[in-house]
């Protein structure tokens, strides 16, 4: 059996007297894509927020390679490998496509000034590294012909692959996606699924998405968490969340 | 050539050398609010006190015997450079960053707090009056027909333009060039991802006040070198000066700030050119009015977009 690499348990949010999430429980192992759904308003987002630092959960705890993250600033969450996208795109967009990228590397080039002047042999090994970095993974998501272009100008599902790959730089071990197929078209939407499943086969991340897709979410998905107004309500294989009445009423509501 | 356009001429001389300086301490204020959108008021008196330690180091230097001219200078521009970024670096530490994430006003008041503290600070260890200091650099050249006007451009007027150029070229360098600089220019764009990148915004926060503050030291020292006096209230007015300059270029772009801080020289020079000299404020400050009113992103500036 593999080792969960996040493990939630009874997280809940409250805000003033709103309870946005009610005791959530969630966990993904190693090398596996998790998807959570539900109607908007569910509090999906605020789950996210909760894992990645944004807000400190008001109960419960997230257990991160065994660690409770729970607390934690959102940049020692990402520094431990455990980072996020959002549902909007959040790029520099007045930067290039490389320099997006090499600020997402900015704590693995750390050299101090002097090196940074006299440009030593270690200064400048690290500086290979990260544009060899870059450059590998703006090719996997195929920008690397677009690296001098300005973020901005990139066509929006061209943005959302660079996020993608901005965040993959960092070297995750678990990828947060919000909503990533949101204002795609349809062809956008195919590729950002092989891209997702190509992380998780070849790269060996883990992917717990948000998603709204319901294509995406049932073709891809090992696992599926549903909440409803903040509450978890169904959870399992997609077949088996497809068939769950309760969920289908959530959704559609009552006859 | 006639005088009117020798006259012109002149005025174009002496407004582009008050001009760079103001652009060198907008740079300050532009970089600080392109980043964290707070004023920071303090900065005029960083600069005032960059002069004010140019006072003291060339004095005490002379004092002691030392006459070399540019070895003299060099170590008054190195210690004014420190103590101005360690009194800039200061302020933030102590009163912007416990202060971050609340609203907006408090900052700016507790930056107005700031200014006040370090200018009565000065006058109680300088004194408030006048410090002079005999030129130190003097000498130029002149052009034009001595029986018409005689246009003058000094030495100092040339080491202002020169030192200037090379600061701003140095920075552009190392904002567009440099990981730091790159780190800057995400941190403008978006703070919260930034530090979800895992880099650590305070310390570039940090960095901007420190870089803001040195430029602010050069421009003290050049102009406390020209004026050749320095009181504890020539930061507030020149302060005011280079904030209109950063908002007519465009406050957080570093561009604009150079550009506005020219502007404001000339328009000033001009003014005090062919009308009585007073006026060269109301003129300063009606461009500040007509601009927040006309065009309040600046000149180079883009409008604000609001964040969804």
């Amino acid at each position: 059996m593999s080792q969960l690499l996040l493990d939630v348990n009874g997280l809940t949010m409250r805000f003033g007297g709103l309870v946005a999430v009610n005791g959530v429980n969630l966990s993904v192992k190693n090398r596996q894509i998790v998807s959570i759904i539900g109607p908007n308003g569910a509090g999906k987002t605020t789950v996210f927020n909760c894992l990645s630092g944004f807000y400190i959960p008001s109960d419960g705890s997230v257990m991160f390679k065994g660690e409770q993250i729970a607390g934690l600033k959102d940049f020692q969450i990402s520094r431990k490998g455990l980072v996020r996208t959002f549902q909007h795109v959040r790029l520099f967009s007045k930067m290039t496509v490389i320099e997006n990228m090499l600020v997402a590397q900015h704590r693995h080039l750390n050299t101090n000034l002097l090196s940074g002047l006299f440009k030593t042999p270690s200064y400048r090994r690290l500086q290979d590294e990260a544009m060899d970095r870059a450059a590998y993974w703006l090719k996997e998501v195929d920008l690397l012909e677009f690296a001098n272009r300005e973020a901005g100008n990139l066509a929006y599902g061209q943005q959302r692959r660079l996020e993608i790959a901005r965040c993959m730089v960092t070297q995750p071990e678990l990828l947060l996606l919000d909503e990533p197929a949101a204002g795609l078209n349809p062809n956008e939407t195919k590729e950002l699924d092989e891209l997702i499943i190509q992380l998780r086969d070849e790269h060996e991340i883990s992917v717990l998405l948000i998603e709204h897709d319901m294509g995406l979410v049932m073709g891809i998905s090992d696992h599926i968490y549903v909440i409803a107004q903040g509450t978890p309500l169904a959870d399992g294989t997609p077949d088996e969340v497809k068939n769950n009445p309760d969920v289908i009423k959530a959704y559609l509501g009552e006859e | 050539m006639t005088e009117t356009s020798l006259y012109l001429i002149q005025q174009l001389i002496n407004g582009l050398t008050i001009g760079s300086t103001y652009a060198l301490i907008a740079i300050g204020y532009t970089m600080v609010y392109g980043i964290i959108g707070m004023i920071n008021f303090a900065h005029g008196e960083i600069y005032m006190i960059g002069s004010y330690v140019t006072f003291i180091v060339i004095a005490g230097l002379m004092s002691m015997g030392l006459v070399s001219l540019p070895i003299v200078l060099l170590i008054a521009l190195i210690i004014a450079i420190i103590t101005s970024s360690t009194y800039g670096w200061t302020v933030e530490r102590v009163a912007y960053r416990p202060l971050r994430g609340s609203n907006r006003l408090i900052a700016l008041i507790s930056a107005i707090g700031m200014s006040i503290f370090l200018q009565n600070f000065v006058v109680l260890s300088q004194g408030s009056r006048d410090v002079a200091l005999p030129p130190q650099i003097s000498g130029g050249w002149t052009f034009g027909d001595p029986s018409v006007f005689e246009v003058s451009f000094s030495y100092m007027q040339l080491l202002i333009w020169l030192a200037t150029f090379l600061t701003m070229a140095g920075l552009t360098l190392f904002i567009s060039k440099s990981r730091m600089g790159r780190a800057c220019r995400a941190c403008s764009e978006d703070l919260g991802m930034t530090n979800l990148l895992g880099i650590n915004t305070n310390k570039i926060i940090s960095m901007t006040f420190v870089i803001g503050a040195a430029l602010a030291a050069i421009a003290g020292l050049l102009l406390g070198l020209y004026y050749g006096v320095v009181n504890p209230f020539v930061g507030f007015m020149a302060g005011l000066k280079a904030f209109t300059a950063a908002v007519l270029g465009g406050i957080g772009s570093i561009p604009g700030a150079m550009l506005g801080g020219l502007i404001l020289g000339v328009t000033e020079a001009l003014t005090s050119a062919y009308f009585p000299s007073e006026y060269k404020d109301v003129v300063a400050f009606s461009l500040l009015v007509l601009i927040l009113l006309f065009r309040p992103s600046g000149l180079l500036g883009k409008p604000e977009v609001e964040k969804v």
